[in-house]
């Protein structure tokens, strides 16, 4: 393609409007606010567009280096954007949906009075994450890494003013300081081994090595603390406590950063890195063991769940699993095309619940919501689009990707059927607690007090004065109606493998046209009798849901009683949190306070300031005395110590 | 011939008296003079020095010792009176005004 030289205004358009909002907000109208938010967003959507018509499967890579930045003998990183067919899916995913949920946001932010802070948070978001998405190398990534932790910090702890907010937020970053460890280790191997981050000089050098089929060396060690890093920041096992407390920032943010796009770094980065990875089998396996169990792990405490959000937290925490289960058998352009997708109708799931949450006046616990979709039509309709998409129902998008994911678990040589068992069980899992939220929350009779009793509950800021069960206002249903359209059709571009061959040329270097070869090859009714495995699947999980919270709604809470134990297991998410807060949380705790803050501050540093002033000013006081004002006593000492001198010269007999 | 060493006990003995009045009497008169008393002492050692070696030196220092005490007479009496007309007394531990 013709290289086009304003690319890196995509990243630094988001970042002129989060400064003039972050500077000039707090004068301006909200009006104003809006406009800039949305037009500097907006403009980076426009040019992601621009340039994706010019570019095709067939473009080479395009670099543009802006400045230089660190030069130190032969090591040299540079400002430089990166651009091949997987940042371009990125960078269309994330401006898109991100410019959607920006005006979404106008909606549902109006009536807060920190409305010009959280647009210019959501820009700078955008800044880091586009800078982390067309980075050329691994610390430019890291800079749009840790930046995108940061926003997604600030707008966790957005209602700082709660104190379950703010402790959110810190959670959030603190656990992912655990990945970014593991993510910074991974980089040191590389300046080590290979002497540059640069993206295409590390992967050049990398090419040539041979597979680490026996045994784990250096590129297993690299993949499986990248692998960490991803852990963190994409909410993996044991990593992912941070997303469902997360809930506690505004609904958007939760649609753009925690579900659609920020946490979808990890996959990405792990897709980035795929160099690595195929050379590194046992690094590929440990990624498959983690996606799969956190897809499975994630998606049975979402059975649980009654808060609207904590169901989607899980339930993205789970999706994620399904993309590194789709890097773990190396078929990264299935893990991408599950990001796009899930972006789509998670992103959609979140902002309709958003707009029920608004709806309702602010209640976000299911068990007090039904019936709604009398109220709220448009809402229910998008609504209804995401959860056949997200469970697997053709045609829908997520039908496509999941399948693509399914079937390269099973096929690829990588694979196994047990990967597959766990996902299609998942899947199940996942259809059942998803349609288990839109039968509590659509159907039914409603079971909230009236709606201004719920006012001022939790999550929503607003006191608007309506009072009854009200439909959102179009500035919010808009950017439904557009995402419910992408979650319907968001999948076609998935069909006979246009997506994977799109991709392929990124992922070239490694087995994707193998992969497309073997699929090829493989009995084309293998795949058909697996795709038929989880459509069953997902729709036992819709009959069973329509059976226990549709038909006979009394059934689920004796259900629960029966399980006794497990089920308290479940709602209390299997007392992971406890169990770190125990192992973790309380040693460092304790340590502080007793051998830090007890012991060394104040046992060894107060102390010493402490006991050599007190030493000081005991010495004083003694001297003080002699300092009487009285001059003859003066002339006593002068006195005493000529005599001293005197007597001193003749005992050592001086002249 | 009188020894050296009797001229230095007694200027000793006188400079020692000084120093005992200088820190025991507490009018300001008596401590003046205890302090002449010891400058006589030194004169009367350094007079004793220039006769026992010949040197001249010693005896032009305490000419100079000399004038400096009458120096000090003067300016030191005009001190006392000053003080005397303003405290109408001369006990040096009343006359503390700059004690702290």
């Amino acid at each position: 393609m013709t290289p086009n030289p304003y690319l890196w205004l995509i990243p630094v358009l988001p970042l002129a409007g989060a400064a003039i909002n972050g500077f000039f907000g707090r004068q301006s109208s909200k009006r104003a606010i809006s406009t800039v938010a949305l037009s500097f967003c907006g403009a980076a959507f426009a040019m992601a567009l621009w340039i994706a018509l010019t570019f095709s499967s067939a473009s080479a890579p395009y670099f543009l280096d802006l400045a230089r930045w660190i030069r130190s003998g032969s090591f040299n990183v540079d400002f430089a954007f990166y651009l091949d067919q997987l940042s371009l899916v990125m960078l269309l995913v994330v401006t898109g949906v991100g410019f959607l949920i920006h005006i979404y946001s106008v909606g549902y932010m109006w009536d807060d009075d920190g409305y010009y802070r959280f647009m210019s948070y959501l820009n700078l978001f955008m800044f880091f994450m586009l800078t982390l998405v067309l980075a050329k190398n691994y610390l430019l990534m890291f800079i749009g890494w840790e930046g995108v932790g940061l926003a997604s910090y600030l707008l966790i702890g957005f209602w700082f003013v709660k104190d379950s907010a703010a402790s959110a937020g810190k959670k959030a970053f603190i656990v992912n300081r655990i990945g970014d460890f593991g993510f910074l280790i991974a980089l040191f191997l590389i300046i080590k081994h290979f002497h540059s981050l640069d993206f295409t000089s590390v992967f050049q050098a990398v090419a040539p090595m041979a597979k680490e089929t026996s045994g784990a060396g250096l590129l297993t060690a690299i993949g499986i603390l990248l692998m960490v890093g991803a852990a963190g920041k994409s909410a993996q096992i044991p990593l992912y406590v941070w997303l469902p407390d997360a809930m506690e920032g505004p609904t958007p943010v939760s649609a753009l950063i925690h579900a659609a796009t920020m946490v979808t770094a990890g996959v990405y980065m792990v897709a980035r890195s795929h160099v690595f990875f195929e050379r590194a089998p046992m690094a590929l396996m440990v990624v498959a063991i983690i996606g799969t169990l956190t897809a499975l792990f994630a998606a049975t405490i979402g059975i649980a769940q009654t808060d609207i959000k904590k169901v989607l937290a899980y339930s993205t925490v789970s999706q994620l699993g399904y993309m590194f289960m789709a890097c773990g058998v190396a078929a990264f352009s299935a893990g991408v095309f599950h990001l796009m997708t899930h972006a789509f109708f998670k992103g959609l799931l979140f902002l309709a619940a958003g707009s029920v949450i608004h709806g309702v006046g602010g209640e976000q616990d299911m068990r007090k919501m039904g019936g709604l979709r009398v109220y709220m039509p448009w809402t229910f309709r998008t609504m209804t689009v995401a959860t056949f998409a997200i469970a697997g129902f053709w045609p829908l998008a997520g039908f496509f990707s999941k399948d693509e994911i399914l079937w390269k678990a099973y096929s690829s040589e990588y694979g196994s059927w047990v990967f597959w068992l766990l996902g299609v069980t998942t899947a199940f899992v996942t259809s059942f607690y998803m349609f288990r939220l839109w039968f509590m929350t659509f159907f039914g009779a409603y079971r909230g007090a009236t709606a201004r009793d719920g006012h001022g509950h939790n999550d929503h800021g607003h006191r608007h004065g309506h009072d009854e069960l009200h439909e959102s206002p179009w500035v919010m249903l808009g950017p439904l109606v557009v995402l419910a359209v992408l979650s319907v059709v968001g999948g076609w571009v998935g069909i006979g493998g246009r997506f994977e061959h799109f991709l392929a040329p990124v992922f070239q270097s490694g087995g994707a046209e193998l992969a497309i070869e073997a699929a090829d090859a493989a009995s084309k009714t293998t795949e058909y009798l697996l795709m038929a495995a989880s459509l069953v699947a997902a729709f036992l999980g819709f009959a069973l849901s329509w059976t226990l919270y549709y038909l006979s709604p009394a059934v689920p809470a004796r259900i629960a009683e029966g399980l006794g134990g497990l089920y308290r297991a479940v709602v209390n998410k299997y007392y992971v949190d406890e169990l770190y807060a125990l192992l973790f949380v309380k040693p460092v705790l304790d340590g502080s306070t007793e051998i830090l803050w007890h012991g060394v501050d104040q046992g060894v540093i107060d102390a010493t300031v402490d006991n050599s002033a007190d030493s000081a000013r005991h010495v004083s006081d003694n001297l003080r005395h002699m300092q009487s004002g009285n001059l003859r006593s003066y002339a006593g000492w002068v006195a005493a110590g000529g005599a001293i001198v005197i007597a001193y010269m003749i005992w050592m007999g001086v002249r | 011939m009188v020894p050296l060493t009797h001229y230095l006990l007694l200027s000793g003995i006188l400079f020692v008296c000084g120093v005992l009045g200088f820190l025991i009497k507490r009018n300001i008169i008596t401590i003046f003079m205890s302090i002449e008393l010891m400058l006589n002492g030194v004169n009367l050692s350094f007079v004793a020095f220039a006769a026992h070696w010949h040197a001249l030196s010693g005896q032009i220092f305490v000419f100079f010792v000399m004038v400096v005490a009458a120096a000090e007479a003067a300016v030191g009496l005009a001190i006392i009176i000053a003080v005397y007309r303003t405290r109408e007394t001369l006990n040096v531990d009343q006359v503390n005004l700059l004690k702290l």
